[in-house]
């Protein structure tokens, strides 16, 4: 262990370095959050604090329309592919078996290519097969790139298990199935919604993918932010755009609290 | 569903213990399968079927024409084809890649410049403060980024943020004009991709026996030596991983160029999206994306090749 303490690990500058970092990275942020309360129309200019944007936002039935496919989408792709992402990963863990760095290359496949690539990829497929594009495209694209979202924390948590107690469990004449669904499932639990939290703001934020997939009645919250951007700045952009953020900030913070807890334990 | 065991205990013999072990393996793959088929029917064979696209003729209003097989696409990369059907060579597509390359590169070097010193400060902290920057940087990672780009807009633009704020110092007469331009995306880019290098490079420094440099220097090497030549090294492996997670992306990047650049900062995103959207060519936009797909694996096969077994880019 190292003790921070100590002078020799002390490198002049590395400190501004990271406030400067830390800057750079939240700046863009306050400062959008900020300008979704300015009373002021046009001008980047702080003149008094309004919720009137956001009121706007909500007497949108457009950006509400767009919200709900977006819970839709994403809540559909979280229980598809942290269902098949459970299985898998129980599958794979313990000892090692012919057919598994297959299995690892293929689920590390959506990380690796680019996203342009698989929404190029996942059109063409869709057309050829001859599926109208709408929620049902989307929700098939998202599964997919969800699946080594909700796989890898999953996979980590069983790793980390103390593979005793399902043994214990064994020699106490368990079955396999009553092992894992009264020993292995509870156990895992923290991994599961670490793994589905993570897939699902995947799922929210996703935008290249949805361009690509979503047909005319599909358009979900990042795409029609999208679109609203490119028409014009205004501050209702702002606004929905502060609440997405949110969304996701709120997520990953419940995320990470649940996975320490699951450390804790 | 019955869970596979850890490990098929040996207490049976030979042919007894050699049918456990067949009937874990197969309960083993029906666990994986619903996965795999999912990855494969809907990741592998659209990319295989996207790549056999490429060699298609397009249709007149988008689409492809089925069993019409042409190399067309990928002679279109190169050449015009003039009306008399001989070849020019045209460089618009060549220099769209190489701008890609250049932009990707630079945000490379520029998120490494600054994501080592910070993967380091933060490798320096007690485990506790460790943790709440590692949370710091990781909620930028997870948050929309097309939002994020946005909020680049309301500072770059003119009668933003920067341009009035410089205005205000007086270090600035008349425009900012830096929206639209190749130094915004750049600077999108970098601001985009940070925590990607920033994560894996930490995640190797928190694995490194610090004891390596107190011997280092009990052998009177300076700090700086001490961090060129034993930390840097040893670090290897994330500043490898966070490059490739920089650049991979980066290089195939869509709407930070549709947003903050101009006509002038266009990428390979955006060339292959206009072939889907404007200029209706299926098979060109098929065959960009397969050249980038194949780039992109390429990085990945020289550096498995390279770190094999060294931690792996997750």
């Amino acid at each position: 262990m190292i003790n921070p303490r100590n002078p020799l690990w002390r490198f002049p500058g590395l400190f501004w370095v990271m406030v400067l970092f830390f800057a750079f990275l939240y700046v863009p942020i306050f400062v959008l959050v900020a300008l979704s309360f300015n009373a002021n129309q046009v001008a980047t200019i702080w003149t008094g604090f309004s919720w009137d944007w956001y009121k706007g936002v909500l007497d949108n039935p457009n950006i509400l329309r767009a919200a709900q496919n977006s819970l839709i989408v994403a809540t559909a792709a979280t229980l598809l592919s942290t269902l098949v992402a459970v299985a898998a990963a129980v599958g794979m863990t313990g000892r090692r078996f012919r057919g598994q760095n297959l299995f690892n290359g293929l689920v590390g496949l959506p990380l690796l290519v680019p996203e342009i690539v698989t929404a190029v990829a996942s059109l063409l497929f869709f057309l050829a097969i001859g599926l109208q594009l709408g929620l049902l495209t989307v929700i098939l694209a998202h599964t997919v790139f969800c699946i080594p979202f909700a796989y890898l924390p999953i996979r980590a948590r069983l790793e980390g298990l103390d593979p005793r107690l399902a043994e214990a469990a064994t020699d106490l004449y368990a079955s396999p199935w009553h092992t894992f669904r009264r020993v292995t499932l509870p156990l895992l639990v923290p991994g599961i919604v670490s793994g589905a939290m993570l897939a699902f703001i995947t799922s929210m934020d996703d935008f290249v993918i949805t361009f690509f997939v979503a047909g005319a009645g599909a358009t979900t919250l990042p795409v029609y932010i999208f679109g609203m951007i490119r028409t014009g700045i205004t501050p209702e952009v702002n606004a929905i755009s502060t609440l997405l953020l949110g969304v996701s900030v709120l997520l990953v913070a419940l995320s990470f609290v649940v996975g320490q807890r699951g450390q804790a334990r | 569903m019955a869970t596979p065991s850890r490990e098929v205990t040996s207490i049976a013999g030979g042919s007894a213990r050699r049918a456990l072990e067949r009937r874990d393996l197969l309960t083993r793959w029906a666990l994986i399968l619903p996965a795999g088929l999912v990855l494969v029917g809907l990741m592998l064979l659209p990319m295989l079927l996207m790549a056999l696209m490429s060699w298609l003729e397009p249709g007149s209003f988008g689409g492809v024409r089925w069993g019409h097989y042409t190399p067309e696409a990928y002679i279109k990369f190169l050449f015009d084809r003039n009306l008399d059907d001989s070849l020019s060579l045209n460089t618009d597509y060549l220099s769209i890649f190489s701008r890609s390359f250049g932009l990707a590169f630079i945000t490379m070097l520029i998120t490494l410049l600054i994501g080592f010193p910070v993967s380091l400060y933060i490798a320096l902290q007690t485990p506790r403060r460790r943790q709440w920057l590692i949370f710091l940087v990781t909620i930028p990672f997870w948050t929309n980024l097309l939002v994020r780009t946005y909020a680049w807009i309301l500072l770059l633009r003119n009668g933003g943020l920067i341009e009035s704020g410089l205005k205000q110092m007086g270090l600035l007469q008349g425009s900012l004009d830096l929206l639209y331009t190749p130094i915004a995306v750049q600077i999108g880019l970098v601001y985009a991709f940070l925590p990607f290098m920033v994560l894996p490079i930490y995640t190797s420094l928190e694995k490194l026996d610090w004891r390596l440099l107190e011997a280092a220097f009990d052998l009177y090497a300076n700090r700086w030596k001490a961090l060129w030549r034993v930390v840097l090294p040893l670090a290897a492996p994330g500043v490898i991983a966070g490059c490739i997670l920089v650049f991979v992306p980066a290089l195939g990047t869509y709407y930070i160029p549709e947003l903050l650049g101009g006509a002038k900062s266009l990428m390979i995103g955006n060339l292959i999206q206009q072939q889907f959207g404007a200029s209706r060519d299926w098979p060109f936009g098929a065959a960009l994306s397969f050249a980038l797909l194949a780039l992109v694996l390429l990085f990945m096969l020289i550096y498995a090749l390279r770190f094999r077994g060294k931690g792996s880019l997750l």
